[in-house]
């Protein structure tokens, strides 16, 4: 049962997107809303833990967030999709199961 | 599908109160059904009447009230989180003593017996908060 798992906090303020990242199984997906916006950017000292991850879920990034925070897609790591509130839903939908790491 | 939205941040607070609104929103244009949106801890917040930010700015207690109206959602608040938090409509207000009350329209006082018949009822449940 596949599982979305939404992160709402940066990595760099709280340990719930680590966490999350140490929890998923293969075939879940990912999203970061909010202050978890930032963890999409290459080059960072989390974006390592994040390439790793991205070889068994799929992530994504709800891309008005990551605008609001003054980030732009060409600094993303590559291979995260970004999504509007309609693909949040539809990722919902997608996963039968869904969890927040606030 | 049917969701059931929970919401755990006040308005203001940080993004999860706006973040959910949107949520439900793209949740309804898609032809989906919200079978309940449920406020807990400062969530309870979103539910009153007495929020006046400058005039610039998004009244978020507004819009859920007027989300609810156009859509017949069913916007519950949690009772022991609104009594901690002196958020109250007027059944309750009446039976504590109080005058007044401060609850907006679209909104109901309940227990959170209601948040597990969400869970329940409903296909998916996502949670929003900080």
């Amino acid at each position: 049962m596949a599982m979305l798992h939404i992160v709402n906090k940066s990595p760099f303020e709280k340990v719930s997107f680590r966490s999350c990242l140490n929890h998923v199984k293969p075939g879940d997906s990912v999203l970061m809303i909010e202050d978890a916006a930032v963890g999409a950017l290459d080059g960072t000292s989390f974006s390592d833990k994040l390439k790793t991850a991205m070889g068994d879920v799929s992530v994504y990034v709800l891309g008005g967030d990551l605008v609001a925070r003054g980030l732009s897609e060409d600094r993303m790591i590559d291979g995260i999709k970004t999504v509007d509130y309609a693909g949040f839903v539809d990722l919902t939908v997608k996963n039968e199961t869904t969890q927040s790491w606030l | 599908m049917k969701f059931t939205i929970m919401i755990n941040e006040g308005p203001y607070q940080h993004q999860s109160a706006d973040s959910a609104l949107q949520f439900c929103r793209a949740v309804l244009a898609q032809g989906h059904e919200i079978f309940r949106v449920f406020f807990y801890h400062d969530g309870v917040n979103n539910g009153s009447s007495l929020s006046v930010p400058p005039g610039d700015d998004r009244l978020i207690q507004k819009e859920w009230s007027e989300l609810s109206k156009e859509n017949d959602l069913d916007l519950v608040i949690c009772i022991a989180a609104a009594q901690r938090r002196g958020l109250m409509d007027e059944d309750e207000a009446k039976r504590q003593g109080f005058e007044s009350n401060n609850m907006i329209d679209g909104f109901r006082i309940s227990g959170l017996g209601q948040l597990i018949e969400g869970g329940i009822e409903s296909d998916r449940t996502v949670v929003f908060g900080d």
